[in-house]
């Protein structure tokens, strides 16, 4: 076996939990996970190397073979499409000179798309090994491949600086934080961290800590809305030799973006709210799941840990009290189903990102089989401000049923895309003047596993978790965008993402898709719109997840609120063939053959 | 209909025919008109179609059957009630046919593997047609040594469809009698069904795949 | 502690934390599934066994039984054809072609059609194409057939190492099955007939025997799925 690979197990202890983290060592000194180092690696860990592939080939952005020493992935969601996305497209393809999904004849610059990578406020945007662009422009793009055939690093392109990795200023070259509003509950500037965690373990015992939480109705901000009071008490009673805080900064759904503002710009405001959650729960570990979109604000995360471990709020004896606990990031590898909590779990034991059959649920069996609470990244933050200012401070605030704020992350056709703070109760209407949008006609909220909102319809509406439960994802269409085109877009996401480990999910996906793009061609009938409903409820029944279960939520809430833009495509049958059957299609292929072996024959 | 009707063509039902007997006429109008077509298959299914045997006989008073593995007449000459094709569509001429078929039966069943989703036919789907010319007449094993390679494709001959598809996909189908071929039981019991009122009702035993 | 349920409206007694498909058919009814494999951790991948539970879809491989549950499996016309569609949309998925498959009058997902009365797929065939992985000296894999059950991927492991033989690789749509040739060929006569016995379609084939009862005698023909997985389980 190589030294070098020997070195990255040993790194870990040989346990194949860590799996995830040996890929990325791996891909990082080599550039991609060879089928040798995949052997070598299973090897060492007794495993096959199907094995090990098996988890390799589940994310997107873990290589097995060579895709150039750079690898440019242009992220493809509607927002950007609406941004001049297609021009870059083939700046790209023209700079680079290959086509995506491919290497550039001189093995430097592979070539790919991604989903949602976390920058809706700032696309056309793309990702470069561990960097990014924003704002790109096919003459942006020209300089940046330009350089880089120049031998420049990305991070050199993105950061001429050249300020360090560890800080903020770091992060703020590479993105716009764009945040908008002043704060209210989050981003509070200058907080006493140590202050605050003395003052919390002094006075509340973890009971308490869990009451106050209770008392201040936190709910999950990840979009479930489950009370967080509720599920550190389930994980305080929980038994189990060890317990977990896992921070779930995997946020995958397209549009949404706050999780990246508020790790960069409140970091310890979230490690504050694990370290409160693993006093409340018992629990001395702490994991924080990042996605691999956000490689270019790992050090610095890393760094604020450093910082609190310094300073006695993370290790043992966390300020002199009997009280240990540390955190890890883990870094996800580009697969939106890891944010569903038991697939995240699943991945951080370095597995494939499949969702579990629940029950059991995490917080009685979750990492490692241990009671686990998974938390999102607003909700930690949340919890530190609720230790620090008190339950009643808290749920003064926003409706009697969604208590705080809510973080917003806009984009689409608005003035200014970015970070609102609202608190709870805000009308959709209110927030549409708030954002400065023109002329909204759609809306689609918690991106798009939500739902769908016409602005003249549900301009009243509130935001609250018994009316519009928004997960902060916010994307405004005006009205000369085309609503179909984008609800395809959503399907196709949906089946891109599919872990595939359930059938109406993986199959089903796909027959939801190819419905939209038979009516987007004019070959619908009434009947197609019939079958899309029962089999968007099978979907929504019959899933195994999440993700599932939302796939079809674009086309039924767009079904619901714009009938119009459905029934204007649709046909009536004429004669005995069908809408659907393409003649033209089903008799083209055989004189293109012909053509084309004829005149190799010549 | 939308295929074209050469004039210098005649049609086997448009033949010069000694007329029938006006009563004979008149009772075989009056009955169950069905009939049986195959597309892209191996007729096996119209095989189990006369396996159907002297059970048949039982039916005669109430059906007639016009085009069919029992008549071998090319087209059907009128409006019927009951249509079962086997086959799978796998070029222009299946299609005008399956349209002929919608087009005047009342009630359309498809019948077998083939009609139902391809079967054998579309094990080519999986390979691009091009690539099925190749074996057949490019570096087909059974070629004539020497000889000038074509590819047929001319004006008077069917064109091969992209992919073999099952009827449903063409036109509206009501039935389906899956099967490799289908047993002959599971024909006469939709028939009989039909004639005697009952609608369809394939009862699980007799429901097969192969 | 014995509980008690309804499964379409007739009373029912089980013990807490056996799960619905199990309950079920210890009382006679019938409830498909072709990943669940009685004994073994569920896989939960098939959802075929979909039941309503209180009005609410649940897979019944998965759920455990609770006191006052409401179960509807036959009684509720959207479930069963929730079933049926879930079977239809495997076979519109992978190429599953009866007459020239070796596990034809074997193949579960081939029974459990009949069993949902599926005459054919509401969804369109794909025929997406599919490699065969011959490269084991003991089985090989037509991956045209494959469901993504998982069983062989959990059950089936190197006896001497513990490792797996078989694994799935890529994700969603792309995913296929795979097998590891060295440690495939060490398998004995008996874990390779487990394996292809436990693979519900034609999917892990024997490359020792084959064909081997006639048509008519075949093992779902002598005796349906349904009845054998209630005769499993009757008291």
């Amino acid at each position: 076996m190589s030294n070098e690979i020997q070195s990255i197990v040993d790194r870990y202890d040989s346990d194949r939990t860590r799996l995830m983290d040996m890929l990325w060592d791996v891909q990082k000194q080599q550039g991609h996970i060879s089928d040798k180092a995949q052997a070598q690696l299973a090897q060492a860990l007794n495993m096959s190397s199907d094995d090990v592939s098996e988890t390799l080939t589940f994310y997107h952005f873990f290589l097995n073979k060579s895709f150039g020493k750079h690898q440019v992935y242009l992220c493809n969601t509607v927002i950007a499409k609406m941004n001049g996305y297609h021009d870059v497209r083939k700046a790209l393809e023209q700079e680079i000179g290959c086509s995506f999904n491919s290497v550039d004849d001189s093995g430097v610059i592979g070539l790919g798309d991604a989903n949602c990578i976390g920058l809706s406020d700032q696309e056309p945007a793309m990702m470069v090994d561990d960097v990014v662009f924003t704002r790109l422009t096919p003459a942006k793009v020209k300089e940046i491949i330009s350089q880089l055939r120049q031998g420049k690093s990305p991070e050199e392109i993105a950061n001429p600086g050249a300020i360090a990795n560890t800080e903020l200023a770091y992060v703020e070259a590479i993105v716009d934080a764009n945040l908008r509003t002043d704060s209210i509950v989050l981003f509070k500037p200058n907080r006493d961290y140590k202050a605050i965690l003395q003052t919390c373990l002094d006075n509340y015992i973890p009971e308490e800590v869990i009451e106050m939480i209770s008392d201040s109705n936190l709910k999950g901000r990840g979009g479930a809305g489950f009370p967080t009071g509720l599920k550190w008490q389930f994980g305080r009673e929980a038994e189990g030799e060890e317990k977990y805080i896992i921070c779930n900064a995997d946020e995958g759904e397209p549009g949404t973006f706050k999780d990246r503002v508020l790790l960069s710009h409140s970091p310890k405001d979230v490690l504050l709210g694990m370290i409160a959650a693993a006093y409340a729960i018992g629990s001395r570990y702490g994991i924080i799941y990042l996605r691999a979109e956000y490689w270019y604000i790992k050090e610095f995360l890393q760094q604020q840990i450093e910082d609190f471990r310094d300073q006695g709020l993370l290790g043992k004896q966390i300020l002199g009290k009997d009280f240990e606990f540390d955190i890890r990031i883990q870094m996800g590898a580009g697969a939106y189903v890891c944010g569903d909590e038991t697939a995240l779990i699943e991945s951080c034991e370095g597995k494939r990102g499949t969702p579990r059959v629940k029950p059991p649920y995490p917080i009685q069996q979750g990492y490692l089989g241990m009671p686990t609470s998974v938390n999102n990244v607003e909700t930690l933050a949340c919890a530190s401000r609720i230790i620090e200012k008190g339950a009643a401070w808290f749920s003064d605030m926003g409706t009697e049923d969604s208590t705080g704020t809510r973080l917003l992350s806009v984009s689409g056709d608005c003035e200014k895309p970015g970070i609102y703070e609202i608190e709870w109760g805000a009308t959709l209407n209110e927030v549409m003047t708030m954002i400065g949008a023109v002329d909204p006609r759609y809306v689609q909220i918690s991106g798009p596993a939500g739902d769908s909102l016409s602005v003249e319809q549900d301009g009243e509406r509130e935001f609250c978790y018994s009316d519009l439960s928004c997960n902060g994802s916010l994307m405004v269409f005006d009205h000369t965008r085309d609503i179909l085109e984008i609800v395809r877009d959503y399907s196709e996401f949906f089946v891109e993402e599919s872990c595939g480990i359930c059938v109406p999910c993986r199959a089903g996906g796909v027959d939801l898709m190819h419905k939209m793009e038979r009516i987007i061609a004019g070959r619908g009938t009434e009947q197609d719109l019939e079958e899309i409903t029962t089999w968007s409820n099978l979907l929504k029944g019959t899933s195994r997840c999440g993700l599932g279960t939302a796939a079809p939520n674009p086309i039924l809430a767009t079904m619901d609120k714009f009938p119009e833009i459905y029934a204007e495509k649709l046909v009536v049958q004429k004669g005995p063939l069908l809408p659907s059957f393409d003649m033209e299609e089903a008799l083209s292929a055989h004189e293109l053959a012909v053509k084309k072996l004829m005149k190799e024959e010549v | 209909m939308s295929h074209s009707h050469n004039k210098n063509e005649i049609l086997s039902h448009e033949l010069p025919a000694t007329p029938l007997d006006p009563k004979i006429k008149a009772e075989r109008d009056a009955k169950i008109q069905v009939a049986m077509m195959g597309l892209c298959g191996c007729w096996g299914c119209t095989l189990s179609f006369l396996d159907m045997d002297e059970r048949i006989l039982g039916l005669l008073d109430k059906v007639a059957i016009t085009r069919s593995s029992f008549t071998d007449v090319k087209r059907i000459p009128h409006r019927c009630t009951i249509g079962f094709v086997e086959g799978g569509v796998a070029n222009s001429e299946n299609i005008e046919i399956l349209e002929e078929y919608r087009e005047n039966c009342d009630i359309l069943i498809s019948v077998g593997a083939c009609a139902v989703w391809g079967g054998v036919p579309a094990m080519r789907n999986v390979v691009p047609l091009e690539e099925c010319f190749v074996e057949a007449y490019v570096e087909s094993p059974t070629a004539v040594p020497g000889a000038k390679k074509v590819i047929p494709f001319h004006e008077d001959l069917p064109i091969i469809t992209t992919k073999v598809l099952p009827l449903h996909e063409v036109v509206k189908i009501d039935y389906f009698i899956p099967g490799c071929p289908p047993d002959g039981d599971a024909i006469i019991k939709v028939l009989d069904d039909f004639v005697h009122g009952r609608g369809f009702d394939l009862p699980t035993e007799m429901n097969r795949y192969d | 502690m014995s509980i008690k349920l309804t499964i379409d409206g007739k009373e029912v007694h089980a013990r807490s934390g056996e799960n619905i498909i199990d309950v079920a058919s210890q009382n006679g009814v019938y409830i498909p599934s072709l990943c669940y494999v009685k004994g073994k951790p569920c896989l939960g991948t098939c959802r075929t066994c979909s039941v309503k539970v209180n009005g609410r879809v649940m897979a019944a491989c998965t759920m455990p039984v609770a006191d006052g549950m409401e179960i509807e499996v036959n009684d509720d016309a959207e479930i069963v054809d929730m079933r049926k569609a879930l079977v239809e949309l495997l076979f519109s998925e992978g190429n599953h072609n009866c007459p020239s498959c070796e596990k034809s009058g074997r193949c579960e997902l081939q029974a459990t059609g009949y069993e949902v009365d599926m005459m054919v797929s509401r969804f369109p065939y794909r025929f997406t194409p599919r490699v065969v992985d011959h490269a084991s000296k003991t089985v090989f894999l037509q991956r045209d057939r494959c469901i993504f059950c998982q069983r062989c991927v959990d059950m089936v492991r190197d006896e001497r190492t513990g490792k797996k033989i078989f694994s799935i690789k890529g994700r969603g749509t792309h995913s296929s099955i795979e097998i590891d040739a060295e440690l495939a060929n060490d398998m004995t006569p008996q874990q390779v007939r487990y394996a292809s016995d436990l693979c519900p379609v034609g999917c892990i084939i024997d490359k020792t025997q084959g064909y081997d009862d006639p048509i008519g005698q075949r093992k779902f023909e002598i005796k349906s799925i349904k009845d054998r997985a209630l005769e499993k389980e009757h008291r």
